[in-house]
């Protein structure tokens, strides 16, 4: 069998004239052909493929970098309004220790003001009543001696029998008054 | 000797160059392996050079090849 | 079981001639269309939402583009971006091919030299012609590196000459040898599988290149799409030697 389809072959080769990659019968169609085929798959791949595929690739670079230039410029624009918010919220801060603190003040002024004026008409009513038990006391010590005198010319009558005159009583009471 | 088998031996004797190619070949990417696995970011940039190396390499190989196919043929 | 039958290409309409030049429609032919229009059915059904949140396979052709742009910019800079239709091209044929070609008993495009060395050619061209027209006769540094000294400039410019001229040769032939010898592989092994199953009682061992085939299918996967890239990578750089030649 060996032997049958090696002189098979030999006679094939030998009749084709080799091998068959070498044979230049079919040269000319091959040469046609891959030319055709090749130009079109060239045709095909710079006009079709190149734009389609590398132009997708493209488009999809720019808008990566697109988005991401948007989400950085987001991102800038939040930090900016967290910055912005922050301030807002300090100056809210200030404004409303600021009003807390005008409002302690006026109420504090508020307060002095009333206490002085209360202040002012207890002093006024102090003075006032000094000035009464003052003369309540001069009026009352006045009394006192009249009284005494009274006291005094009744107990000497009683004691005397005749009231004494009222040089007597002046006489006695001078060195009292005088003390 | 009958030229038909000197020509089949020499055929066959050619064929010893492309072994010694296959020595050659394999010593290159052997070299280029051990050089990138020591340092691989470097690897990238020298694999052009790698394959003119290699394509150089093969040059010859392939002239033995070449002969092979003249003497078993073409020179008859 | 012929292991190199898989390389042969069987008319299916034959078109006409010019001169001495037969064009014929070829299964060769049917499996460049096939390429063709995998890539445009791929890209537009994967596009056709545009959407800006991929879903799988626009994603999945997404990072094919963003894989390639980054190989053309960083082997050959931003301005070998010009170019990047043409790598992506080249990339796109040759993977395409390749992985259709391990369709089992589908036909491999990139297993034809001629097909390859047009491909290699064609870069060459690219890079001669765009040199020349980009920086004159200053493209010649690429042959006469500056900082070697001066009696050692003969012995350079030849070697540099004659390893500019191997690069189509390398090109064309890498690719193409690669899916070769690959192809030939699995044939062999898929062969013995057939061989041992039709031969009585060793079809108990037909599991072993079975599993052979199979870890080799693997294998050429990765050779695919190794290949398709190192292409498209020496592509680049042979076109950065045509955008800055004083390197």
């Amino acid at each position: 069998m060996a032997a049958g389809t090696e002189t098979a072959t030999e006679a094939q080769t030998e009749q084709k004239g080799g091998f068959p990659p070498f044979e230049p019968e079919h040269f000319p169609s091959q040469l046609l052909w891959l030319a055709i085929t090749f130009g079109a798959i060239y045709l095909f791949v710079s006009k079709v493929f190149v734009r389609r595929v590398g132009g997708t690739i493209a488009e999809r670079a720019d808008r990566i970098s697109r988005d991401l230039d948007q989400a950085s410029a987001a991102k800038a624009r939040a930090d900016e309004a967290t910055a912005a918010h922050a301030k807002a919220l300090a100056e809210a801060r200030d404004k409303a220790q600021g009003i807390a603190r005008e409002t302690r003040d006026a109420m504090n002024a508020a307060s002095e003001a009333r206490r002085k004026t209360v202040e002012a008409d207890l002093s006024a009513k102090l003075a006032a009543s000094d000035k009464e038990i003052a003369t309540r006391k001069a009026q009352a010590m006045a009394n006192v001696s009249a009284i005494a005198q009274e006291a005094a010319a009744a107990i000497v009558a009683r004691l005397t029998g005749q009231p004494p005159t009222s040089a007597e009583i002046a006489a006695v009471q001078s060195p009292t008054g005088k003390r | 000797m009958d030229p038909t088998a000197a020509r089949y031996l020499a055929a066959g004797l050619a064929c010893i160059g492309m072994g010694a190619t296959a020595i050659g070949v394999g010593s290159i990417f052997g070299q280029f392996l051990s050089g990138a696995l020591r340092n691989p970011s470097a690897a990238d940039g020298q694999r052009t050079l790698l394959f003119i190396g290699f394509a150089l390499a093969e040059v010859f190989g392939i002239v033995s090849m070449l002969a092979m196919f003249l003497l078993l043929f073409f020179f008859k | 079981m012929n292991p190199i039958e898989q390389f042969e290409i069987s008319p299916l309409k034959e078109l006409g001639s010019i001169g001495a030049y037969h064009f014929i429609f070829t299964n060769s032919a049917a499996y460049m269309f096939l390429c063709v229009a995998i890539l445009v059915g791929v890209t537009l059904y994967a596009m056709r939402g545009n959407s800006l949140v991929p879903g799988r396979l626009q994603s999945a052709v997404e990072s094919v583009y963003e894989f390639i742009a980054d190989t053309v910019r960083q082997s050959a800079g931003e301005e070998g971006m010009k170019f990047f239709p043409f790598v992506f091209s080249l990339f796109a044929f040759i993977l395409l091919c390749n992985f259709i070609g391990l369709v089992p008993y589908s036909f491999t495009v990139t297993s034809q030299i001629i097909v390859t060395a047009s491909l290699a050619l064609l870069v060459f061209a690219i890079v001669i012609i765009y040199g020349f027209w980009r920086h004159g006769l200053g493209f010649l540094h690429l042959f006469a590196p500056s900082g070697a000294p001066g009696w050692l400039m003969p012995l350079i410019v030849v070697i540099e000459l004659m390893s500019f001229l191997l690069r189509p040769l390398s090109l064309s032939v890498r690719l193409f040898a690669n899916m070769l010898a690959g192809h030939i592989a699995l044939a062999v092994f898929a062969g013995f599988v057939a061989t041992l199953v039709g031969a009585g009682v060793w079809f108990v061992l037909a599991p072993l290149p079975l599993a052979m085939t199979i870890a080799l299918l693997a294998l050429e996967a990765l050779v695919a799409f190794l290949q398709a890239y190192v292409f498209a990578i020496l592509t680049c750089i042979y076109l950065n030697d045509a955008l800055h030649p004083h390197h």
